[in-house]
């Protein structure tokens, strides 16, 4: 069974596999797969037509099962490694064990944000980012520069005291607790996080820096204790909705899961606490 | 150097410009670009633009909807290759390059895409493996 863990809490022989079976999914081009998946529901994505991977209810299952795809992927390349999560409300700075040389690299340099460091730097060899917008083809960090603090564990607490899931009009404008963790609203956690973390974290193409996993896994953690809290709360919409994905209507791109399916986590993982 | 004084004086102009639109948004009529899509989309669109920022030439219009995209109803380009754009619920706006920040305009986010790429050229969207 896949357990989860807390990155910080990780062997050195479980960064080192980790890596290397990122590394070994991006050398076969299975990699730059999700990223170009991710891009394109960002793209098609909108507050007032079809929405479905962002700014709508199934922002959290639809990442759930993408997550879950990438992690299959990984077992297939090493079968004792999962997703570990990043809790940035704990692990919050640039000094972070999360950035060292032996797990992700660190920030970038200020003239051109390129990382020089860790097994993802651009001079390593075996990190081209091939998915991108723009001509710059290595990896790219300003840690904390676009925004300074990521959030709080009271604002994350604030958050998850949330009772009711989502609320029309189901896109970024929605109270509740779904828009509020991606960040459209209120105290900004998920969004903030790819904000803080800069380069292509900040742009459509942010699964081209791997700790895109680790913090979409700690937004999927955090919706696990949201359940936990509110065991009487579902999510919603029920039915019927043009444009979003109800309860039971299958998901792009994989058109074999719905919501419903997805809500608990428990048959395909669990964490480490 | 008389395109570079003509650039500086474009952009000091389209400046004022930005500056009387969002005060006066009568002055919108007296931009000889806005009325090809005024009648599009069923948001107010924003005013046009088109200025050097950083040394890059920023430019956004009302457009219509559909074509190869979803409608976002105004297009904005940097150097001439079109900037990805989408406004929000809310009447902000954000970029592909820029995609979790909003900001209040399309030329804000234009200016955040210049400051962005850092001199990088754009490339057309969809993003697709570019070797």
């Amino acid at each position: 069974m896949t357990v989860r863990k807390n990155q910080a809490s990780l062997t050195a022989d479980e960064k080192r596999r980790f890596v290397a079976a990122v590394l070994e999914l991006k050398g076969s081009g299975r990699y730059d797969d999700f990223v170009t998946t991710h891009n394109a529901f960002i793209l098609g994505d909108t507050d007032d037509g079809e929405r479905t991977g962002h700014r709508s209810p199934s922002f959290l299952p639809w990442h759930r099962r993408f997550l879950l795809e990438f992690e299959r992927a990984l077992q297939s390349v090493d079968a004792s490694v999962a997703l570990p999560y990043w809790d940035w409300s704990t692990d919050r700075s640039p000094r972070s064990s999360l950035w060292a040389p032996d797990f992700l690299g660190g920030t970038g340099r200020s003239r051109d944000g390129q990382v020089m460091d860790g097994p993802f730097a651009a001079s390593a060899g075996k990190w081209p980012v091939n998915v991108r917008v723009d001509g710059r083809t290595y990896l790219r960090r300003s840690l904390g520069t676009n925004v300074r603090e990521l959030p709080t564990r009271a604002e994350v607490d604030s958050v998850l005291a949330m009772a009711t899931y989502d609320m029309a009009p189901w896109n970024s404008a929605s109270d509740g607790f779904r828009n509020h963790l991606e960040g459209w609203r209120g105290v900004n956690l998920h969004n903030r996080v790819h904000v803080w973390v800069g380069g292509q974290m900040a742009t459509g193409v942010s699964p081209n820096d791997p700790v895109f996993w680790l913090h979409h896994a700690y937004i999927d953690r955090l919706w696990a204790e949201w359940q936990r809290r509110h065991p009487g709360s579902a999510y919603v919409p029920g039915g019927g909705t043009p444009n979003v994905v109800d309860l039971n209507e299958t998901m792009k791109p994989w058109n074999d899961t719905t919501p419903a399916a997805l809500l608990d986590h428990t048959p395909y993982y669990t964490f480490d606490a | 150097m008389p395109d570079l004084s003509r650039r500086r004086a474009l952009t000091a102009a389209a400046a004022l410009a930005g500056a009387t639109a969002l005060a006066v948004p009568a002055a919108r009529a007296s931009d000889p670009t806005h009325d090809h899509g005024a009648s599009h989309g069923s948001h107010d669109s924003p005013a046009a633009f088109d200025e050097i920022y950083k040394g890059r030439r920023i430019q956004g219009r009302p457009s219509s909807g559909g074509g190869h995209h979803h409608g976002a109803g105004y297009t904005v380009s940097v150097d001439g290759v079109e900037l990805h754009v989408m406004r929000n619920a809310d009447g902000t706006w954000i970029s592909v390059v820029s995609h979790y920040d909003p900001v209040s305009t399309p030329r804000a986010a234009a200016r955040a895409a210049v400051d962005e790429l850092q001199g990088a050229r754009l490339l057309p969207f969809p993003a697709s493996p570019a070797n």
